[in-house]
């Protein structure tokens, strides 16, 4: 048994390993230990939605999983995000519906903006708002943010 | 905040992991899908001295089942039932409650074994299972046992599991035709926990109630199984309005918890209406 652990992370292509404390969430890892910054630290109980990234595909909340869970998986951050295809188009998008403010929130919401335009979610209002529910957004009043994502799906995706 | 220390195992088999919650020295949490203990953890509101992450025991995440029962795997995701054919086949109400826990990126990582040995009264699945008859599996060192769903939940985050055990298994029965459903529950924003809700079973293949359950769940300590509704619905036609109201007028008899944000006047309002759609949907 140990507190400390080694681990191998895939994060926006470049492989990382390191050796660290079991403790600590992977956020903080990605953050302090890697500098991917983009990714933010909001409330750390996984009601915000701030931390929101992508490891092997799917959305998780980088503050409710440790960095030892995250061995061997690969991990895209917004750092990591395309400037074509459908990452690239919700980043267009955003900007200009003014889908953000201060952007504390628009990594995480352009997270689970893509797992709803890769899993084929189509052009409604109402899906897009409950797709996104579990990211707060306290500037936007989410209106401009559900016009961005919208845009993009009415689109075909990209 | 952050979690205090800690040491960690990530064991690969289900006996390794046995042996490591059998330590009577220390105290050692397992650790499923981690989205309600790693709050806990951060909040430092649990600070074990061991935790053993269960997500490299494969033989917790399968899903079978034969002609009587669907067998679901402690470690089975909410993502993973949300996509298992074998489940929207036999269980639909599964499916259709899916949706209203928490939000992707939690379903993504949260596992029904972690939802049931929580035991959070306001979440859905621990009512779920309740509504459905499921039979709870539990492993020691030493052996295996079963637990009917209404007697494992015995109050607020507390159920019969013993510290050295671990669910293992979830088993819930199938009929010829699946059981009509009515579910509905009432939050403050989509995926949060509810502030009340209800669920209604029926067997499926009757134009009246039959074998029927009547489950609430977030206004009490632990999942409430109204009998006494259940035995006035038994052999009434479900879309009978008049009996409906009537269910729900036995709602009248009953205290239920407040908590901080509603009283327990307000949860039995919520439960009512909870209870009125989760009817009404019967017919649908």
């Amino acid at each position: 048994m140990a507190d400390t652990r080694t681990i191998t992370v895939n994060v926006n292509g470049e492989v990382h390993t390191n050796t660290i404390n079991v403790r600590k969430n992977l956020i903080d890892y990605l953050r302090d230990d890697l500098g991917f910054t983009g990714s933010h630290v909001g409330c750390e109980h996984g009601v915000c939605g701030a931390c929101t990234l992508d490891i092997n595909g799917e959305t998780v909340r980088s503050c409710l999983m440790l960095a030892v869970q995250a061995d061997g998986t690969a991990i895209t951050t917004i750092e990591g995000l395309a400037d074509n295809g459908v990452a690239g188009d919700l980043k267009k998008s955003f900007a200009e519906k003014n889908a953000l403010q201060c952007g504390y929130c628009t990594p995480g919401m352009l997270a689970s903006a893509i797992e709803y335009i890769n899993a084929g979610g189509n052009a409604d209002k109402d899906k897009i708002r409950r797709h996104i529910s579990g990211n707060y957004c306290r500037c936007t009043g989410y209106q401009a943010i559900v016009e961005a994502i919208y845009s993009v799906a009415e689109n075909g995706g990209n | 905040m952050k979690a205090a220390s800690f040491l960690y195992e990530l064991p690969e088999d289900l006996n390794t992991a046995l042996q490591l919650l059998n330590s009577s020295d220390i105290d050692v949490l397992p650790l499923a899908g981690g989205q309600s203990l790693m709050p806990m953890m951060n909040f430092r509101v649990s600070q074990p001295d061991l935790l053993v992450d269960l997500n490299k025991i494969d033989s917790l995440k399968k899903i079978d089942s034969d002609s009587n029962s669907i067998k679901i795997g402690s470690m089975v995701k909410y993502s993973d039932m949300e996509k298992s054919d074998l489940i929207k086949e036999k269980i639909p109400l599964i499916n259709n409650v899916i949706p209203f826990v928490a939000h992707s990126a939690i379903r993504n990582r949260g596992t029904i074994g972690g939802s049931i040995a929580l035991a959070d009264p306001a979440a859905e699945f621990p009512s779920l299972l309740v509504s459905l008859d499921a039979t709870i599996e539990l492993m020691n060192i030493k052996g295996t046992r079963e637990v009917k769903s209404e007697d494992f939940f015995t109050g607020i985050f507390e159920t019969d599991r013993k510290t050295n055990e671990l669910v293992t298994s979830i088993n819930i029965p199938i009929n010829k035709s699946p059981k009509k459903f009515g579910f509905y529950e009432i939050t403050r924003r989509h995926g949060d926990y509810a502030m009340a809700g209800a669920f209604v079973t029926t067997d499926g293949d009757k134009k009246e109630f039959s074998n029927s359950r009547v489950v609430l769940f977030a206004v009490s300590t632990k999942p409430l199984r109204i009998i006494d509704i259940e035995v006035f619905l038994n052999g009434n036609l479900l879309n009978d309005v008049s009996v409906q109201e009537n269910a729900i007028d036995i709602i009248n008899g009953y205290e239920f918890e407040g908590d901080l944000h509603n009283d327990t006047e307000a949860k039995k309002t919520y439960a009512k209406v909870s209870l009125k759609r989760a009817l009404g949907e019967l017919n649908g």
